[in-house]
């Protein structure tokens, strides 16, 4: 075999290869489509399940994640983009900073249900919130905020270094500086990556088996200390615990958690490239 | 001495100075306690693990730990079935996972022209963004029959939660191979094309071995991700807390991973119970053996000292 065809049969071999990975990304997605989109109507998104799940809709478990979303967000913005500001404006290249790092690497590596055995033990048990809607927001905000500390360090990092001379020489103080020149110019940036987070988050199941997720209930949450449904697990329960569930409700939850969570994705991915392709530096 | 350090501290008119300096200093000591959470979490995180699963390594002698019978309802913890479990199907997902990260890696950074890079890098976020109970779903509606009607007993085995799992390792591997084949200066490989190497011998004898240990983090990264995934292995690998029997036949058996024991058996004991130490201990070595993992992989990286900075001026 010449070069040149080792070079042609190689290339062709990679791109082979790549169609392998991405085609069955666009399988399941147009399966759950296909499968899912006939039991998707009015009545499915806004009706609560009737006679053992088997019937109705989706409405408590729907509502269940949008709550926990928000309680992720509150837990996990402000602690985040703090961490990121920190790390980005004010650490040293000193032994905490590096701990810190190396936190943020293993807590953005510990398995999901070792948050949920963590909110288990701290949330629900420790501090008596029992399975509630805080314990699941508190859990799954821990578990976002690597993502959102990563991506809003690496925004306030591009904002350019210029900005906070010209801020800083004009009499302002450094958190003057960082607040009024540094994050307006991250803000996109910062809003990816919570977005981005908070899709993960609003997707996950193992968190929130012992700390927030309830099999059925008849009525909605009342506060935040109640427990709730919520779409991934009702996808589970639905899919493995319910003798003799119609299929079509199982293929319309996952339609309508895929959705949610791929919106999320596509949103936060739309903001970052208008972002840059509008960037004035 | 106080009008020194107020003069090198802050250098703001002295008509606002007082407020605002106290301001200032409440802020950053707010942020400095933000950055630090990070490590009190994961502190805390390790302790509550450990508060509550400990008392299983005390009371349950280390030879039944590494017996080969999971029975909790006869007290039998032994673990080798679970990590066996989750060894196999981990392996199983990086030999899947990793070529097949490794080439699309390739083709984005070297191949692909800009606009369907364009396109196929939000793909992979998607994949990434894919919850994995509609993986597992998907896998055990549509992968799982598909896998019995070629042949096995059953659709639901460790093969099966192999290939759920390497696609959602390979969002890891593909993106931080990028970065380690992007780090690779543009002179290497005009130096090896000027020479008259192709592209393939380029890339297969210049880039790839100067992003080797970028590349081994990337599977690193990508074993820590499979060996910690939950709800999709339960869902498709069978939960059969059973040794495999070697062989490659042991691939297309049921098995249980530490992480579906630990999902599955958490909802049905009572708190306080020895069950419920064991499968927190559970809990402490998937901690372990992840933070193990993440660790090497920053020490090869270097541990970022060397970033880029916002504050330094």
């Amino acid at each position: 075999m010449t070069r040149q065809q080792s070079q042609r049969l190689a290339i062709w071999v990679i791109t082979a290869v790549s169609a392998i990975v991405v085609l069955p990304i666009l399988v399941v997605i147009l399966y759950m489509l296909y499968n899912g989109i006939g039991t998707i109507s009015w009545e499915f998104i806004s009706q609560a399940p009737r006679n053992g799940m088997t019937e109705g809709g989706i409405f408590p478990a729907l509502l269940g994640t949008i709550f926990l979303t928000l309680g992720t967000a509150v837990a996990a913005i402000p602690l985040g983009v703090g961490a990121a500001i920190y790390l980005a404006e004010y650490a040293g290249d000193n032994p905490l900073t590096r701990a810190i790092r190396l936190a943020i690497v293993n807590l953005a590596g510990i398995p999901s249900i070792v948050y949920g055995l963590f909110g288990l033990g701290m949330f629900v048990l420790f501090l008596n919130y029992g399975t509630s809607i805080i314990a699941g927001s508190l859990t799954l905000g821990l578990m976002t905020l690597p993502v959102i500390i990563s991506t809003a360090e690496e925004a306030i990092l591009s904002v350019p270094q210029e900005f906070r001379i010209v801020s800083l020489s004009l009499g302002a103080t450094r958190w003057q500086t960082i607040r009024n020149q540094v994050l307006p110019h991250a803000l996109p940036g910062i809003i990816t990556g919570v977005i981005l987070g908070l899709g993960r988050a609003a997707g996950e199941t193992a968190p929130i088996l012992f700390t927030v997720a309830a099999f059925y209930l008849p009525n909605l949450p009342q506060s935040i200390f109640d427990q709730s449904m919520a779409l991934p697990y009702h996808l589970y329960v639905i899919a493995t615990q319910v003798p003799g569930m119609p299929l079509g409700i199982q293929y319309g939850t996952a339609l309508v958690l895929l959705f949610i969570v791929l919106s999320l994705t596509l949103v936060a991915t739309l903001i970052r490239s208008t972002m840059r392709r509008r960037r004035e530096w | 001495m106080a009008t020194q350090t107020n003069l090198n501290a802050n250098p703001t008119p002295t008509r606002d100075s007082a407020p605002t300096k106290w301001r200032e200093l409440f802020i950053e000591n707010l942020i400095r306690l933000a950055g630090i959470s990070a490590v009190l979490i994961i502190t805390l995180i390790f302790l509550f693990l450990l508060r509550e699963g400990f008392p299983a390594f005390i009371e349950v002698p280390l030879s039944d730990l590494f017996s080969s019978r999971w029975y909790p309802i006869e007290d039998k913890f032994g673990l080798l079935p679970l990590l066996a479990g989750s060894l196999l199907v981990t392996i199983g997902a990086v030999v899947i996972a990793v070529p097949l990260g490794l080439t699309t890696a390739i083709y984005l950074g070297e191949i692909a022209p800009p606009w369907q890079r364009e396109i196929l890098k939000p793909f992979i976020e998607v994949l990434a963004g894919i919850p994995s109970i509609v993986l597992g779903f998907f896998g055990w509606v549509a992968l799982a029959p598909l896998i019995q009607s070629m042949g096995a007993p059953s659709g639901l085995t460790a093969f099966t939660g192999s290939l759920i799992l390497a696609y959602m390792a390979l969002p890891t591997i593909i993106s931080i191979t990028e970065d380690a084949l992007y780090a690779v200066p543009k002179e290497y490989r005009d130096g090896a094309l000027a020479i008259g190497a192709t592209q393939w011998q380029t890339i297969w004898r210049v880039v790839l071995p100067a992003a080797r240990s970028g590349i081994v983090i990337a599977v690193m990264l990508g074993i820590g991700r499979a060996i910690g995934e939950t709800m999709a292995v339960m869902l498709v690998t069978g939960n059969a807390a059973n040794i495999p029997d070697l062989g490659l036949g042991a691939l297309f058996q049921p098995v249980r991973t530490m992480t579906a024991t630990i999902a599955a058996e958490m909802g049905e004991v009572a708190q306080g119970s020895l069950h419920y130490s064991v499968l927190f201990g559970i809990g402490i070595v998937l901690f372990l053996i992840t933070f193990a993992i993440n660790s090497l992989a920053t020490y090869f990286v270097g541990g970022g000292g060397k970033r880029r900075r916002g504050g330094q001026i």
